[in-house]
């Protein structure tokens, strides 16, 4: 056979490759000016992500070096969150930036930078060994990120149990992917999902090793979503680490997880979801995950007094609910968990940004700081209000379609093949939660609203920090009144997957 | 096309919150204003349906005034659809009374003016969105929008203790919510094709397997149920009404526990006749249950509101008495009586604790005694609503109850009535000795000397609903001409 060089098709990768010099390009400004810009970087970064959105929206679908990169629906749909979750997280640290990290500015926007770069990378990729060199590419700049404050002990300690976790993880992950690679022949996902199916026909003996990459897998992806019993790590590095960064955690690392996730088990694996492969069937490993960090992220979610906590819970709480969505696995389903993660990106951006902006005042991150906030500072705790309203998923906010759509694809999957009817019992567990959410989301309206003291804060804004409370509030709104158009180009995303119809 | 008349009744109180929330708050003047004459366009807007309706349009069972069906969320068949038919302009009717009349009575809130009209236009949009709202999602989310000002009217202008009642509303009423989601869901998926309109839904539901049939039943059941409240998920309500506000319990009393058994003629009945022959029973035993335990419960109250309170778990019950015995047109058409009058008389009854209230700062009935003296105007009013409210044949209670229990009587166990008919006799024991207790016996003149009499906001805002009742009670025959077709359709699509 006659070696030819790969179609390069470099111009797909034209965002991340811009976003990368981008992020060089905002270190160097910093260095240059010998850190004297003030907030100049972080407006740079701003501009540099809505440079990167334009020229996605005009990049197109195709694919790159073969089959290794793909844009297709659901990279796009993705690499639209990885963005608004940078622009949101880079714009609620001007405050920060201001007062804690005025002598690294360029690195810290510029790591923010190139973690997303990762994620894009990661969202695009359609094979094994870029979808993990894309995967470490987001976390090696959140290790750093998460310890940021030098100084602060809280913030080393999440610097460390991130990377350590991580790392851990990461050695899970590419083991189970060694172990595909062993079973297939192949790293391109396509061809995998055949060549896995093939030498389970023949040889009929690949269960044991299949389960053993299964189970790696999905506590190699299950530690990077925080996804119980390997949600340890999350509290306390939320806790720790800059409040921007707890919220791009997440957000856009959590909305990487689950693109690795839908890549490698949705896609090259998905013969193996179902009760016929039986020893094979991860559906129900990943349901499994999925109610407990159902129960456990919104049980130990009411009993936390620091709110970064609190919020690192429901965020456990709220992957379970993506999961429950990811193993419906029909067309709704991969739907639902793009509609979710963008409801979610709004409201938990919004949520996060709120409580940067007021630890920016009050230093404070204690839920009963918050008394009395609302007579003081209105705007700012009616936007917290619909954000975590919006995260407890009451209409007519873009965070109830979002729950509603991913109990619809499960419910659609149990009413229609008796085979997946524990689907329902996944949703019974989710709606009983969900009445726990809303306890502890309250419970922070309370604070602010029923309190009869005076809060001693009068929070004034920033334009950018303005600008995430009206990105916030437009989306939660927006999505919840009119999510036609997110919904059919979310659900062009099924489109990826070839699932059965029922 | 006609002027969308429902459509303006469920958002005119939108934008007037958008309105108030412009106001600058220390104008409270302007706010009260503004929000009040807000208010009285759905008012009159539910007045001239009401009119309308009786004359053009309650010959036939059919929804008048449609809307739609817009396509509103295509990808998940998510449709705008309103619609209103005899058992929902009485309701609309009462919304757009009771409102205006609570907003009247607000305006002795001096505390966080501007927030608390906001929200509570906001709570006249969710409500008269329930009566109308013919799609399922629409239902679920104004019935979900009407809790989270709910939430903050009881949270923020309640008494000691409104932290804990507002939260456990908030989480009872969004638990049987939840229920109500998983059996919309289902629905959804199993007819075939899928849809959310409850019209299509009320005519295939019945071909469901039987199974379905009662698993979806018991979940809207319990959904429904919690708002009513029906024994035993009341816990809610006797809290949520002692600690909110007048004007907020005299909502939660005259219109949000009408939209639990509203929900159950509207939803859950006609769509699982099957489910409902088999549980029918059950649901009267439980009404009983109610009846009685309320009333007995009344009976130990020493506080006046949550007397009241616990007065309506028991008139609740004979609604519940009434849908239980679902296939006497006459039993249905009292609980529908029933709501109407148990709208008017509790919504009055809480106002006039209210006005007791401020002026007194206690609602213990074992404070007071011989108060006809002092405040002769307020004692009149009060009594008459009392004598409303036990069921004297000249007023609306008499009628509903009457009704229902001449329907319930042919249709269900008669020991089960017979013991349901006691509950009156309990009513009156309560009743009378809260009156005794209060306005007549020994006057202490040094504590309460300095009482004042009702002025004349207060009996503004209590007349109309005094005219009503008695009206009702009086000549009861055109209520009943307005609902008359839908009823007796509602029955034969129950019989299938």
């Amino acid at each position: 056979m006659e070696w030819q060089l790969p179609e390069y098709n470099l111009q797909m990768m034209l965002p991340e490759i811009f976003l990368f010099l981008w992020a060089l390009a905002v270190m160097t400004f910093d260095l240059v000016t010998k850190r004297k810009t003030g907030s100049a970087v972080g407006y740079l970064s701003l501009l540099g992500l809505l440079v990167t959105g334009f020229i996605l929206s005009v990049t197109g679908y195709g694919r790159g070096f073969t089959t290794m990169f793909f844009n297709d629906p659901m990279s796009l749909f993705f690499k639209i969150i990885f963005l608004g979750s940078a622009f949101m997280a880079i714009a609620s640290s001007f405050g920060i930036t201001k007062q804690k990290i005025v002598n690294h500015r360029g690195e810290y926007f510029g790591l923010i930078l190139l973690s997303a770069v990762g994620m894009m990378f990661l969202s695009s990729s359609n094979e094994l060994l870029s979808l993990y060199i894309g995967l470490e590419l987001t976390t090696i700049p959140l290790f750093v990120l998460a310890a940021f404050f030098k100084d602060d002990k809280l913030s080393v300690e999440a610097g460390i149990k991130y990377f350590v976790v991580g790392a851990f993880s990461s050695a899970l992950l590419l083991y189970g992917l060694s172990f595909l690679y062993g079973l297939s022949g192949t790293t391109d996902l396509v061809q995998m999902k055949i060549n896995l199916a093939i030498t389970h026909l023949t040889f009929k003996n690949i269960g044991l090793i299949l389960s053993l990459a299964v189970v790696l897998l999905v506590a190699g992806i299950g530690f990077k979503l925080a996804l119980p019993p390997f949600h340890q790590w999350a509290p306390d590095v939320y806790e720790g680490s800059p409040t921007p960064i707890a919220a791009f955690l997440s957000v856009g690392s959590k909305a990487a997880g689950l693109v690795a996730f839908a890549k490698i088990f949705l896609n090259g694996l998905s013969a193996f979801y179902s009760p016929v492969m039986a020893p094979n069937d991860w559906g129900k490993l990943a349901g499994l995950l999925a109610c407990l960090a159902l129960i456990i992220g919104n049980v130990l979610a009411i009993r936390q007094s620091n709110i970064k906590r609190m919020l690192a819970y429901s965020s456990i709480a709220h992957a379970g609910y993506i999961m429950i969505g990811m193993v419906a696995m029909n067309e709704l389903g991969i739907a639902s968990v793009g509609f979710y993660l963008f409801a979610y990106l709004f409201a938990n951006m919004g949520a996060f940004g709120v409580v940067a902006i007021f630890e920016d005042k009050s230093g404070s991150c204690q839920i009963t700081s918050y008394a009395g906030l609302s007579k003081t500072s209105p705007l700012l705790s009616i936007s917290m209000t619909v954000f975590l309203l919006s995260l407890a998923g009451i209409p007519p906010l873009a965070g109830f379609l979002a729950k509603y759509y991913v109990f619809a694809a499960a419910i659609k999957v149990a009413a229609t093949d008796p085979a997946f009817s524990w689907m329902y019992w996944l949703v019974g567990i989710g709606l009983l939660t969900a009445v726990f959410s809303l306890y502890y989301y309250a419970n922070v309206i309370k604070q602010m609203y029923f309190s009869a003291e005076l809060s001693p804060y009068r929070i004034s804004f920033s334009a950018p920090a303005m600008s995430v409370l009206l990105i916030g509030l437009i989306g939660v709104f927006l999505f919840g009144l009119y999510p036609e158009p997110i919904l059919q180009f979310a659900s062009k995303m099924s489109l990826v997957f070839g699932f059965v119809q029922y | 096309m006609d002027f969308p008349v429902l459509s303006s009744v469920v958002f005119v109180p939108v934008v007037g919150m958008v309105a108030v929330m412009l106001i600058p708050k220390q104008n409270v003047g302007a706010i009260r204003w503004t929000s009040l004459i807000v208010s009285i366009f759905p008012m009159l807007a539910s007045f001239w349906i009401t009119w309308d309706y009786f004359f053009n349009h309650c010959g036939s069972a059919a929804m008048a005034y449609v809307e739609g069906p817009y396509n509103w969320i295509p990808s998940l068949n998510i449709q705008y659809y309103l619609g209103v038919d005899g058992i929902s302009v009485p309701m609309l009717f009462l919304t757009g009374l009771l409102t205006t009349v609570s907003l009247l009575a607000s305006f002795n809130i001096i505390n966080r003016v501007k927030e608390y009209f906001a929200f509570f236009l906001l709570l006249e949009a969710g409500m008269m969105g329930v009566f109308v709202a013919l799609d399922f999602f629409l239902f679920y989310v104004f019935w979900e929008v009407m809790l989270v000002p709910m939430y903050f009217l009881i949270g923020v202008w309640g008494g000691p203790r409104k932290e804990y009642a507002a939260i456990k509303f908030f989480l009872y009423t969004l638990l049987g919510s939840l229920f109500m989601l998983v059996s919309i869901l289902i629905l959804y998926f199993t007819s075939e094709p899928h849809t959310l309109n409850m019209m299509t839904l009320i005519e295939i539901c019945p071909t469901m397997t039987h199974t379905l049939q009662m698993v979806c039943f018991v979940f809207f059941f319990i959904a429904f149920a919690i708002k009513v409240p029906v024994w035993p998920f009341h816990t809610w309500l006797p809290d949520a009404h002692v600690e909110a506000p007048t004007a907020v319990s005299v909502i939660l009393a005259g219109v949000l526990l009408k939209m639990g058994t509203y929900a159950m003629l509207r939803i859950s009945w006609p769509m699982f006749p099957e489910a409902l022959r088999t549980l029918s029973f059950w649901i009267a035993v439980i009404g009983a249950i109610g009846i009685i335990y309320g009333a007995l419960v009344s009976m130990a109250q020493k506080d006046l509101k949550k007397l009241v309170a616990y007065s309506s778990v028991s008139h609740m019950g004979f609604c519940m008495l009434g849908l239980a015995a679902f296939s006497s047109v006459t039993a249905i058409a009292g609980c529908m009586f029933q709501m109407v009058s148990h709208g008017l008389i509790t919504g009055a009854m809480f106002l006039l604790v209210g006005v007791l209230y401020d002026r007194a700062h206690t609602r213990e009935i074992a404070a007071f005694g011989g108060l006809g003296v002092k405040i002769p105007v307020y004692t009149g009013i009060m009594v008459l609503f009392s004598m409303a409210s036990l069921g004297l044949p000249g007023m609306s209670g008499f009628v509903s109850e009457f009704m229902i229990f001449v329907g319930a009587f042919g249709a269900l166990s008669k020991v089960l009535v017979g013991i349901c008919v006691l509950g009156v006799v309990l009513g009156a024991t309560y009743i009378l000795r809260m009156v005794q207790n209060i306005f007549l016996g020994e006057f202490d003149l040094a504590r309460w000397g300095g009482l004042t009499e009702i002025n004349f906001r207060e009996i503004v805002s209590v007349a109309p609903l005094a005219v009503l009742t008695i009206a009702i009670g009086v000549y009861p025959k055109p209520l009943a001409t307005l609902m008359r077709a839908t009823l007796e359709n509602l029955v034969t699509l129950m019989a299938r």
